[in-house]
């Protein structure tokens, strides 16, 4: 996620412990946990941690940071205390989570046909035309199924028992999916013995579900059984290993776009046994890429032609070209408003509070309270390019006056939330540490699947609210009890 | 499968066996040179280690003499050397990156274990003893690789694409270190012989760890023809020849099944394992043992272009 800083650390307003009531007891769904961690000593903690480093690296779930030659595979710290999620908590979140993707859907096939939210006025037409993620290619293009976010990665934070808001909308390419899964994996190899005192639901039927789910939104042309292949960019890109390990779990083919090419607009993969076509493409390449006949000219990662062969609806692209103008930050805050507009109904789950500095009160606003916001830029991701006021000095806040002023419409600011803590394993023990969840949406022809759980990202750092892998960020199994 | 995937996969597993090859010859030459040499005998161990590797020309670019330490140094650990057994294993490691999927765990964990293993060799301290310890951690890699594969990967396309790199560079190597080697197994130079050639014979089944083989079959003492003979024509030897061709035919034979469809690649696998059960060691000695090999190595480079043009474009 991006982070979102606490009041100010050591401030009045203490973040929401996740596991101890403000009277230092143990919250219920912790309780079995609370137990365990007290009757196991540190050294073995230390070791098992140790252990599941080696198993990542064994098995290769690497990342790479990009701008570091150095570090071209570097291993993510797994946390080994898992966050606990009640069954209640849960599908409050799970309805919530359905509604704003569903909203976020409807949005997308109405900007690219009839418009009718701008025509109403509700979201600002520049706010789409002007968005270099709008594609004018898919006006009025027909996609399967109208299903445009099939996967949506949304991110969230906890402020206290009743609360969570959504950070930020992924609807382009998110990741992570792969650790959720791994994570569960490793905890149930290493700690057998907490999965008989917790009733923890399975998270493994992701891989199920993503494929029902691709399978769902094949074009209506497609044989009963339609080719799904995943597309990567290839072996340098971060999520690589993600990629890999999703075909080989739901038993696709993993293809760069070497692999494929295009002939009377239909998609074909390259194989043994000769061209095989292609029904349904998970695509991991962002839309600039994925043609260079149509978007980048330069792109090395794309397919001549399949831009066209999709436009004809002889292939279904999961997501569809074009989503990026759903999820970026000025879009975000007009998210609530969505859920009315397209569903009637009132968002289950909040949106944090956001100036958008291109309107010139809430500049005024931003600039007049730097210290106490976190400043993004609109576009941003993955934690680069922003201002966190309360940690910064006024040197930074400065220098980020001026950048702001340069070009308010880049920027949108938020309140500093208290991000919740969970219990980490750190060098000194057991510590609370701030974390964020981030779920996996899938929307199909049929339905929504949403599995319980997530991917838990932690601050390994005391006070620290940045919980990115590429700035120091570590990750968490993430149990939803049954009961 | 797609066509990348298997060209990964006989790619990786021609890399894989191509560092033991090397590895082999960088060792047998080792020995041969610490041998009393005999007099007025002018022979290089170290050029026909060049020579064998298949890369006289790259080295001549860099080198001007060929002696233990540039020998070592491009065959072993250049970057510029495409082919030495440090690329070889970085080749393989990426090409198994870009295949994790169609690899099973064991056989990446042994790629990228020797990838861990090979990197961690300082060349400028690579000599001696930890040359020695360089080569057998080179060799046992590859013999983890292959048993890995053999052990847990199923009977399937995948498998038999890694079988073919194997088998194809195989008879490829089997086939240099003889076209290298050709004059001292002659026959008529067993009366010639001397006890360099001896050293030599017994260098020859070394370098394909057929060293204890040779006894095994032949009870005999190390003669030159029969050297020949183990390499070429003897299919009990894996190294040989004609069990190259038993083995490339019969996985092209499996893969055809697999597929439906016969091509290019089984016509000319069959036809050359017809050729080598056909032929007899008087009969390649007549008719010239070098012409046999060059002939051999170029067939052999043509079916790695058939199954190229098959199934891996």
């Amino acid at each position: 996620m991006e982070l979102v800083a606490p009041k100010s650390s050591g401030s009045k307003t203490a973040a929401f412990d996740e596991m101890h009531a403000p009277d230092g007891s143990v919250r219920a769904a912790y309780a079995a946990l609370a137990a365990w961690l007290k009757a196991t000593p540190q050294d073995v903690l230390d070791y098992r941690r140790s252990e599941a480093e080696f198993i990542f690296r064994r098995i290769g779930i690497t990342f790479a940071v990009y701008g570091e030659a150095e570090a071209q595979e570097r291993l993510i710290p797994f946390d080994i205390i898992p966050r606990i999620l009640t069954n209640e908590e849960w599908k409050r979140l799970g309805r919530g989570l359905e509604q704003r993707v569903n909203a976020i859907n409807a949005f997308l096939r109405d900007v690219y046909s009839k418009r009718e939210i701008l025509r109403a006025g509700v979201v600002p037409e520049e706010l789409v035309y002007r968005n270099d993620a709008f594609r004018p290619e898919m006006n009025h293009q027909k996609v399967p199924h109208d299903v445009y976010v099939a996967i949506a990665g949304i991110d969230l934070v906890r402020t206290n028992p009743d609360e969570f808001y959504v950070l930020e909308d992924n609807t382009r390419v998110p990741s992570g999916v792969s650790y959720m899964l791994e994570n569960r994996e490793i905890m149930m190899r290493l700690f057998p013995e907490l999965f008989e005192t917790h009733p923890v639901e399975p998270v493994e039927s992701y891989v199920d579900d993503l494929l029902a789910t691709l399978i769902s939104i094949a074009p209506a042309s497609a044989p009963r059984e339609p080719n799904v292949a995943i597309m990567t960019p290839g072996i340098y890109n971060s999520a690589y290993y993600e990629h890999s390990f999703l075909a080989d779990k739901l038993g696709v083919e993993l293809v760069e776009g070497r692999d494929l090419f295009v002939k009377g607009n239909v998609v074909y993969m390259r194989t043994t046994e000769g061209p095989r076509r292609v029904d349904v493409l998970y695509r991991r390449v962002d839309d600039d890429f994925i043609d260079p006949l149509a978007f980048r000219p330069d792109s090395a990662l794309g397919v001549p032609g399949l831009m066209s062969a999709y436009q004809t609806g002889n292939i279904t692209l999961a997501n569809a070209v074009g989503t990026g103008v759903a999820d970026d930050k000025a879009v975000y805050s007009y998210v609530p408003e969505l859920i009315r507009f397209y569903l009637g109904e009132e968002p289950l789950l909040k949106n944090v509070p956001t100036w958008r500095c291109r309107e010139a009160d809430h500049l005024k606003y931003v600039l007049d309270n730097l210290h106490d916001l976190v400043v993004k830029e609109v576009h941003g991701s993955g934690g680069y390019g922003m201002l966190i006021g309360p940690s910064a000095d006024k040197a930074t806040i400065e220098a980020f006056r001026a950048k702001l002023k340069h070009n308010p419409s880049n920027f949108i600011a938020q309140p500093t939330l208290a991000l919740s803590t969970c219990p980490t394993l750190v060098n000194e023990g057991v510590a609370p540490r701030h974390v964020d969840l981030r779920p996996f949406v899938l929307t199909g022809r049929d339905r929504v699947r949403i599995v319980p759980g997530g991917l838990t990202r932690v601050a390994l750092k005391q006070g620290s609210l940045v919980v990115n892998s590429s700035q120091g960020g570590g990750i968490k199994d993430t149990w939803v009890l049954d009961r | 499968m797609l066509s990348r995937t298997a060209d990964n996969l006989y790619w990786l597993a021609r890399y894989m066996e191509r560092a033991d090859s090397i590895a082999r010859i960088i060792d047998a030459a080792q020995r041969l040179v610490t041998m009393p040499q005999a007099t007025g005998e002018t022979t290089n161990e170290w050029e026909s280690a060049i020579a064998t590797a298949g890369c006289v020309a790259a080295f001549k670019t860099k080198y001007e003499i060929a002696d233990a330490r540039t020998v070592t140094e491009f065959l072993a650990f250049s970057h510029e050397n495409s082919a030495s057994i440090r690329n070889c294993v970085e080749i393989a490691r990426t090409n198994a990156r870009a295949v994790r999927t169609a690899l099973t765990g064991e056989m990446w964990d042994a790629i990228n274990s020797a990838w861990y293993e090979v990197r961690g060799f300082d060349p400028n301290k690579t000599h001696g003893e930890e040359l020695s310890r360089f080569l057998s951690v080179v060799k046992e890699a590859s013999l983890r690789f292959d048993g890995a594969a053999f052990r847990t990967m199923l009977r399937n396309d995948a498998y038999w694409f890694s079988r073919l790199g194997i088998l194809i560079e195989r008879a490829d190597a089997t086939a240099r270190i003889l076209d290298v080697k050709y004059h001292v197994l002659l026959p008529e130079q067993a009366q010639v012989g001397g006890p360099l050639d001896y050293f030599q014979w017994v260098s020859i089944l070394r370098s394909v760890s057929a060293r204890a083989s040779y006894h095994w079959v032949y009870r005999d003492s190390v003669k030159p023809w029969l050297v020949a003979d183990l390499l070429i024509l003897n299919r009990q030897m894996p190294r040989s020849l004609a069990s190259c061709y038993e083995n490339l035919s019969r996985y092209l034979d499996d893969l055809a099944q697999f597929y439906g469809r016969q091509g290019n690649s089984q016509r000319l696998a069959r036809g050359m394992l017809t050729k080598l059960e056909n032929s007899s060691m008087e009969e390649i000695f007549q008719s010239g043992l070098h012409e046999f090999i060059t002939r051999f190595i170029s067939e052999n480079h043509r079916l790695g272009g058939a199954i190229t043009e098959q199934y891996l474009t």
